[in-house]
């Protein structure tokens, strides 16, 4: 265990010890659906039924339905699949670069962003897939020997090394989720009560009852899996920039594309975890484990990778003039003067002006204010993805291919479809899983724990003068 | 029948020291269960250090010079193709692919072992000594076996009680716990 200052607020509020960890965050689990949940499963489940009727349609008519032409080729399907790959990056670099860093905040948030990153990858996987058209050919990225020559996927392909990295984020990042939540669901099925629940916690949980050697090689796997997965999550978004970054058309031929990618996406990953979490810890009463310090650690983080995203944008601009290549000045002055102008301001205003805001700590530490901002912010770097994938391309070297790109009604309800089944899935997780780590919240007990601290700091007190114990603040 | 016998402690701390008190007395520990990883218990226990990234580095290695050399016999000798005028042999353009498939490889043998070692699956019912030892106890388990005296196992319960344990009890089970 780390020492940790006494001093230093505590992590865990209130008077807790280990069987109130256990009932608060079981509670949830355990008790019957309340109304409020029913109704936001309904609604979000109905939505993702429609998303999947769209899914469908396009199917069945092609993507000919979506309003991509022969200019405009990637719209809002592509600007939808980095949207969520994006906020798919918050989980594992809370869970693992934060582990590396031995942020102990990092127990209150990283099972539920965990779970989300899984839902959003999955979100984001849809649609390049049904991008595709012909998708019961899709199996045609993968390296197997066929009748065709054998003829090999281009291995030098960026969308290739995409189709590598996503599967394995996805196939990672499941991992590192479920071995974490496997002593937790084994908390909950040994404290079922209902025939049902014992069998269905006691298929989940693997038969996990917490052996020393058990924990020990747990330990070991986490830790490793953590050392391997945080390359692995910038390597993620690096690859997603390359899409764009190693083609020739001008506000895409950038060499700063990979860090600010990685930057904008963790920027999005813990707006969207701020939007589920404030919701979470309010519907599901946890402010004592994700508390006030909690929210604005992840503010912090906004502020920072919100001001290298601004930077990206300016150093874009400044480059582009510095270059004095008259189709990179175009692409970025069409951009902003163009006709998609309203897109890039805002793009602007959400990204680069509005997370200035969180310089002030009273503005970082209110609940209403974050959740609000953390809905502007993917608002933002929706409209980030959409500037840089739609401006870029619907004005290129030739004039006479000109044109202009606004989706359907299929692209819009298939974007909404993917909310759906984002929401739809966060419900469903919320509902029968641990949204805490309950295991690493008992693990930081002893040195974060509120009441753990006050007795620690009494024992001191006695030992020596007050003024030693608080020191000179 | 398995028997065995349980002493519950209530802290991390005290069964840290209870350990060490109950090897004094030369008592074999038969494990230890607690609702989350103990730091130190390991050693204290005598238990030899996890193997498994030595496992997933040398998966994790495996995996990369797979790669490099199935991408490179792909363009160089099964069906090569000029892109873009680049060679047959572009090694950067490898790099992506060869590090994600590193680390699936490696994140996957690695839980794939963990899993088969800890003799963890889904629909492997195991139940636990007492349920509370996934929640707030950590519980010493002893076996007892036919050769256990009712002597031994007095001196069990003393041992236990006197390092500090809040509760012990005895536990017949089925099938291992």
């Amino acid at each position: 265990m780390h020492p940790e200052s006494y001093i230093r607020p505590p992590l865990i509020h209130g008077h807790k010890d280990y069987l109130q960890i256990t009932e608060d965050i079981c509670r949830a689990v355990e008790a019957r659906p309340s109304r409020s949940w029913w109704i936001a499963f309904a609604v979000s489940a109905a939505v993702m039924l429609w998303g999947f009727f769209v899914i469908g349609w396009t199917i069945w008519f092609g993507i000919g339905t979506w309003g991509l032409n022969r200019t405009v080729g990637w719209g809002w399907d592509i600007t939808n699949f980095v949207w969520w790959i994006g906020i798919g990056h918050a989980g594992t670099l809370i869970s693992a670069i934060l582990l590396l860093f031995r942020q102990k905040w990092r127990t209150g948030v990283n099972r539920a962003a965990e779970a989300m990153t899984i839902f959003a990858v999955i979100c984001a996987a849809l649609f390049p897939v049904f991008h595709m058209g012909r998708v019961w050919m899709a199996f045609y990225n993968l390296p197997y020997p066929n009748t065709r020559g054998p003829l090999w996927p281009n291995f030098n392909s960026p969308l290739m090394w995409d189709v590598f990295a996503i599967s394995t984020y996805f196939s990672v990042s499941l991992m590192f989720w479920y071995t974490g939540l496997i002593p937790d669901l084994a908390t909950i099925r040994d404290r079922a009560k209902k025939q049902w629940a014992k069998v269905f916690y006691g298929i989940l949980s693997f038969g996990w009852v917490g052996s020393a050697k058990h924990w020990q090689r747990h330990e070991s796997l986490s830790l490793v899996l953590a050392g391997i997965s945080t390359p692995l999550v910038l390597s993620v978004h690096t690859i997603v920039s390359f899409d764009f970054a190693t083609s020739v058309v001008p506000g895409w031929h950038t060499t700063i594309f990979p860090p600010y990618f990685v930057a904008g996406a963790i920027f999005s990953g813990f707006a969207m975890v701020l939007t589920l979490m404030v919701i979470t810890r309010k519907v599901l009463n946890l402010q004592d484990y994700i508390t006030i310090d909690h929210i604005e650690s992840m503010n912090k983080i906004i502020v920072l990778t919100g001001s290298i995203v601004g930077m990206a944008y300016l150093t874009e601009l400044f480059v582009a003039w510095y270059s004095q290549n008259p189709y990179e000045q175009y692409a970025f002055a069409n951009r902003a003067l163009g006709p998609y102008w309203w897109s890039y301001w805002s793009m602007m205003m959400c990204n680069v002006i509005s997370p200035q805001l969180f310089w002030v700590r009273r503005l970082r530490r209110n609940v209403w204010f974050t959740f609000f901002m953390s809905i502007i912010i993917n608002v933002g770097m929706w409209f980030e993805r959409f500037v840089i994938i739609v401006t870029s391309v619907h004005r290129d070297y030739v004039p006479s291919n000109w044109s202009m790109y606004s989706p359907t009604w299929v692209e819009i309800s298939f974007f909404l479809g993917s909310l759906g089944l984002f929401f739809t899935a966060f419900l469903v997780f919320a509902k029968l899983m641990p949204v805490i780590a309950m295991a690493e919240v008992k693990h930081i007990l002893k040195t974060s724990g509120e009441e753990q601290k006050r007795r620690q700091l009494e024992a001191v007190r006695h030992h020596q003068p007050a003024a030693a114990v608080t020191g000179s603040h | 029948m398995k028997h065995y016998l349980l002493g519950l402690f209530d802290d991390e701390e005290v069964l840290l020291k209870a350990v060490d008190y109950i090897k004094s007395h030369h008592l074999r520990i038969h494990d230890v269960v607690t609702p989350f990883a103990v730091h130190g218990l390991d050693q204290k226990l005598g238990l030899r250090e996890s193997r498994l990234h030595v496992g997933g580095f040398w998966v994790g290695a495996a995996a990369a010079i797979t790669a490099v050399s199935f991408m490179t016999w792909v363009f160089t000798a099964n069906w090569p193709i000029i892109f873009g005028g680049k060679p047959y042999f572009s090694f950067p353009a490898f790099i992506p692919i060869t590090f994600e498939f590193t680390v699936l490889n490696a994140s996957f043998w690695m839980t794939f072992a963990f899993l088969v070692l800890c003799h963890l699956w889904p629909g492997r019912f195991r139940e636990s000594l007492d349920p509370r030892t996934t929640s707030h106890l950590f519980g010493v388990v002893f076996k007892i076996t036919p050769r256990t005296t009712e002597a031994d196992l007095q001196r069990m319960r003393e041992v236990l009680l006197q390092a500090g344990a809040v509760e012990v009890k005895e536990r017949m089970m089925e099938k291992h716990y």
